[in-house]
């Protein structure tokens, strides 16, 4: 079955260094063409792009570190790194209650960052975990199990609130049950549960809820609150046609129309300046990258990197694919940024550290201590 | 039949772990592919049939989206006397995202206004962390005129700082209304989630108590907005499309801010609260509770000295006694129970007793005393109520029993908010047996019943309790809902008028129970041996009403000719005074509680004075 004598492809042993070089090569031209978007977007504000290219710089070491760790570390390190990142979300949850006001951050002195986003890698390496403990096919205990430590998390960074976060580590989570192999009945069940109930649920939604929806829908409807992010980037997008307004040239970004221009909404600045083309570009990027960790996924041996590295990558591709559409008025407004092109350290390193995680995936393809166990 | 076990037996083998996941995979790799088709034709969608369309918009959108914050609706009294408005006042306001340096840009306005103090700036700073950065925050408000031109003529050298006239709430009668009214203040972070934030665009203030807070949608109204070219620093060259706000609604109170100031004058010096109800429909007349306070210190949200002084003061200037205050109702509930007494045939009105002074339940040592050492003699209901007589209540009581007492003076709305349309009502207290299990872990005794009788124990009133019960009995059981809401009134003068609210009627099994009521209340106030004699017997009106002292400092047992020693203000009786006036006709009640004071008839009197005088001059 397991095929020992399989090498992986561009593998730089000697250096001990594991990359995979496809995969390296596709992120770094999105991030290139991110950074080159954000020059614009920051209005050629030096600054932040310096801040921008250090945020790289220390992702790409973070991806490099983590690709060294062989994979069966990462299992072994699995269940305290989920219950750590569950801890820290509960200590953000009573510190903010503390502090009387809503709460993202863990603030260590010299540096802050959001145990939300551990979560990120955690949820689905602990569903991996579970999946490959109870070993497949999934049982329903182990379905239990996997809904219940996935939903805590997600209860505890939606009442932060972070739905956008919230969001993705459902999605992370559900990808690894999906790609174990979740029965279509219980897919189709859960589906249709949630259409049945969307009736209801719109009953006890409040009213800036359902208006919010309705802006969806009908964004000039409500044209002073978050109908205002849908109409000033779709007029950013369609104004920019086949080839775009040209780089550096886009009014409506640089006039201050755009809200969030840098960060969620800079799709938009891709949009209006570079057009047609560098949206495409863009998506295409998404979407080869998203490919390369699917064929990484595929070659993966064993239960746990296959499932981590299909989640891992699902959740890149999701959150791409949920910024674009938000930002071209397809779904709601929820907090998520465009990987590799929004400005923000965070966002950078999460991606980055998903990244490192798959190229240890993909240079360890068989798993030894699958078989001592 | 056949067929099924041909399939059975050839069913293909369930698909390996590896074929699954794999097959997993490829389903993935379709989804994606396709969620990107569906991005790209989107973004076509977008960019090349849409192109025109969102290209000429793109050209014209110099164009930004103002909201225009609707006109608070102003509060009057029944007579049209404004009680809330708004005021123009000069402010500044700061729009962080076209400031280039914030921190410069503050430094350099404070040493052009030096009024903006370290309040204002951290209150700013605060108010910006809430908001967007393209939102203007207020910096400074109340400018002086000086300080108006003084900015005026710098204003080049501060982009993105505006000055603007802006409306302020503002309460011409100042303390006279003000646990009433209410106020309004700024919006703080917890309302900022509760509220529809689209509809509080441009709003800075919201109510905060009071009208103010319960008819805040009514008050708040509707925002608009103005689509408005702008050049590239923000400044609107035209005006384009405007939907324009809907202002709040007027709301006309029942109030008589005239008699509202006697009864606030009246008060003058004491602590305490005066309610005055319309018996025929519920609406509060006046409703004052001293001491009191500026509410126009809140509306910019006050300074932290101001707020300490008032929070902090021995008086509680905050505190508003008429619907938050909790006193022992004392004596003003035996009108009440001698109703329940008579309803429930424990007494008739012919049958006296003979009071020595003191009442003993059998078999136990304790003598319970009437008010008067020596005891009032023969007394049957009627006198029992003129001349207060503890002895009579501690038996009616002793024969009545709690559950019968305690139901009785809950249909009186006794421990129960009376619903009044004010946000911070209590509802007192209606002791029961079962609430002393529960809350004090006791068993109920039945002296907890005897005291109760006579309105002291574990019983508590406010001071709107005891008018709107009075109220009711004035009406021999039929009443409404106390209210200070008359009438609404929108921009097109569009009328809606509150409709009172009925409650639960009372039945009596004879209705002459009222009158003996009536009539014995009549006498306190008329009869010589009556209590009422700090009313005054010679009001041109006729008035039936009842006094009462609410012990503070309990004496003990042999101890009640010591009176005297009690010299701390703090330990002396509350008074309370409640009455209907005229008898025959009763238009009005009226419930007044003074603390450490015995003043309350004679607060009641200047009252009911005022509201007969302007009764005969409308007449």
């Amino acid at each position: 079955m397991l095929q020992l004598n399989h090498t992986p492809m561009y593998k730089f042993t000697r250096l001990g260094i594991r990359i995979d070089w496809p995969l390296f090569v596709l992120i770094l031209i999105m991030s290139f063409l991110g950074l080159f978007i954000l020059y614009s977007a920051a209005s050629q504000n030096q600054a932040a792009m310096l801040r921008q290219v250090a945020h790289l710089v220390s992702a790409m070491g973070l991806m490099v570190f983590l690709a060294f760790i062989p994979p069966h570390k990462y299992k072994n390190w699995t269940p305290y790194l989920y219950f750590i990142g569950l801890i820290l979300l509960i200590a953000v949850m009573v510190i903010g209650k503390i502090g009387k006001g809503a709460q993202r951050w863990l603030d260590l002195g010299f540096f802050r960052f959001q145990p939300s986003e551990i979560m990120k890698l955690a949820a689905p390496m602990m569903m991996a975990w579970l999946v490959d403990k109870y070993k497949l096919p999934m049982n329903h205990k182990c379905l239990v199990i996997c809904l219940v430590l996935l939903v805590l998390p997600f209860a505890l960074i939606a009442k932060q609130p972070d739905l956008g976060t919230a969001i993705m580590v459902g999605i992370a989570g559900g990808c690894v049950l999906f790609a174990a192999g979740l029965a279509w009945q219980i897919l189709a069940f859960a589906l249709g549960a949630v259409a049945i109930s969307a009736p209801f649920i719109w009953h006890v939604l409040h009213d800036y809820q359902k208006k919010r929806l309705i802006t969806l829908i009908n964004p000039e409807n409500d044209p002073l609150g978050s109908g205002y992010h849908i109409i000033q980037s779709k007029i950013a997008i369609g104004s920019g046609g086949m080839f775009g307004k040209g780089w550096l040239n886009g009014s409506q970004s640089h006039l201050n129309f755009l809200p969030e221009h840098k960060t969620d909404f800079i799709f938009a600045v891709c949009g209006e300046e570079l057009g047609l083309i560098g949206g495409c570009v863009i998506i295409s990027l998404l979407l080869l990258i998203t490919l390369r960790g699917l064929f990484i996924a595929k070659q993966a041996q064993s239960t746990f990197t296959r499932l981590l590295a299909t989640s891992l990558i699902c959740t890149f591709f999701l959150s791409g694919f949920v910024n674009i559409a938000m930002v071209m008025g397809m779904l709601p407004v929820v907090g998520i940024p465009l990987p590799l092109v929004s400005y923000g350290g965070t966002a950078m390193l999460t991606f980055f550290s998903f990244f490192g995680v798959l190229m240890s995936i993909s240079s360890h393809p068989v798993m030894f201590t699958d078989e001592h166990h | 039949m056949k067929r099924r076990l041909f399939k059975r037996i050839h069913k293909p083998a369930a698909p390996t772990v590896k074929q699954t996941s794999d097959f997993r995979l490829k389903v993935l790799v379709l989804l994606f592919v396709i969620l990107s088709i569906g991005l790209v034709v989107r973004l076509a969608f977008l960019q090349l049939y849409q192109y025109n369309h969102f290209a000429t918009l793109s050209l014209k959108n110099q164009i930004s989206i103002i909201p225009i914050p609707p006109s608070r609706g102003i509060i009057l009294d029944r007579n049209g006397e404004i009680l809330a408005e708004n005021r123009p006042v000069f402010v500044l306001e700061i729009v962080p995202e076209r400031v280039p340096k914030l921190d410069d840009s503050i430094v350099k306005l404070q040493q052009l206004i030096p009024s903006i103090n370290e309040d204002d700036i951290s209150r700013f700073h605060k108010e910006r962390r809430l908001h967007r950065k393209d939102t203007a925050i207020v910096i400074k408000t109340h400018l002086k005129l000086n300080e108006v031109a003084i900015f005026s003529t710098h204003q080049y050298q501060f982009p993105g700082i505006q000055l603007k006239a802006i409306p302020m709430r503002y309460y011409p009668l100042k303390k006279q209304m003000s646990h009433l009214i209410g106020y309004v203040g700024r919006i703080n972070t917890e309302e900022l989630q509760s509220i529809d934030n689209v509809n509080y665009q441009g709003t800075n203030s919201i109510g905060k108590i009071g009208i103010e807070k319960f008819y805040e949608d009514t008050l708040h109204g509707q925002v608009g907005y103005e689509q408005v070219e702008t050049n590239v620093s923000g400044k609107v060259i035209r005006t384009l499309f405007k939907k324009p706000p809907v202002s709040g609604k007027k709301i006309y109170l029942t109030i008589d801010s005239k008699l509202q100031a006697v009864a606030y004058k009246a008060l003058k010096g004491l602590e305490g609260s005066a309610v005055l109800i319309d018996v025929k429909d519920g609406g509060i007349l006046a409703m004052v509770s001293r001491p009191s306070f500026d509410p126009n210190l809140f509306t910019n949200g006050i300074n932290s000295t101001d707020f300490n002084k008032l929070l902090f003061s021995n008086e509680r200037p905050l505190f508003h006694r008429a619907i938050r205050g909790l006193y022992p109702p004392a004596s003003t509930v035996k009108p009440f129970v001698a109703i329940a007494g008579l309803n429930k045939g424990v007494i008739v009105p012919q049958w006296a007793i003979y009071d020595p002074g003191w009442f003993r339940l059998p078999n136990v040592t304790h003598k319970y005393r009437d008010w008067k050492r020596t005891g009032h003699g023969v007394t049957n209901v009627k006198r029992a109520i003129m001349v207060s007589c503890d002895t009579y209540f501690y038996q009616l009581g002793a024969k009545l029993g709690i559950h019968s007492l305690s139901q009785m003076l809950g249909q009186f709305g006794f421990g129960k908010s009376t619903g009044i349309d004010l946000p911070e009502e209590l509802s007192g207290l209606l002791p029961t047996p079962e609430w002393k299990v529960k809350q004090k872990k006791m068993v109920w005794f039945p002296g907890d019943t005897i005291i109760t009788s006579i309105g002291q124990g574990f019983m508590l009133a406010t001071p709107l309790q005891l008018a709107s019960a009075t109220a009711l009995l004035s009406q021999k059981g039929l009443g409404y809902q106390p209210h200070l809401l008359a009438k609404m009134v929108d921009d097109a003068a569009n009328e809606t008028a509150f409709k009172p609210i009925s409650r639960n009627s009372i039945q009596l099994d004879n209705e002459d129970y009222w009158s003996i009521v009536h009539e014995a209340m009549q006498s306190v106030i008329e009869s010589n041996e009556g209590t009422g004699a700090r009313f005054g017997r010679n009001a041109f009106y006729k008035v039936a009403g009842k006094t009462g002292t609410a012990q503070v400092f309990t004496l003990s047992q042999n101890d009640h000719n010591k009176k005297t020693i009690i010299t701390n203000k703090l330990l002396k009786d509350h008074s309370w005074f409640i009455a209907f006036a005229p008898v025959e006709n009763p238009e009005v009640a009226i419930a007044v509680m003074v603390e450490h004071d015995t003043a309350a008839s004679q607060v009641a009197r200047q009252l009911l004075d005022a509201y007969f005088t302007n009764a005969k001059q409308e007449a």
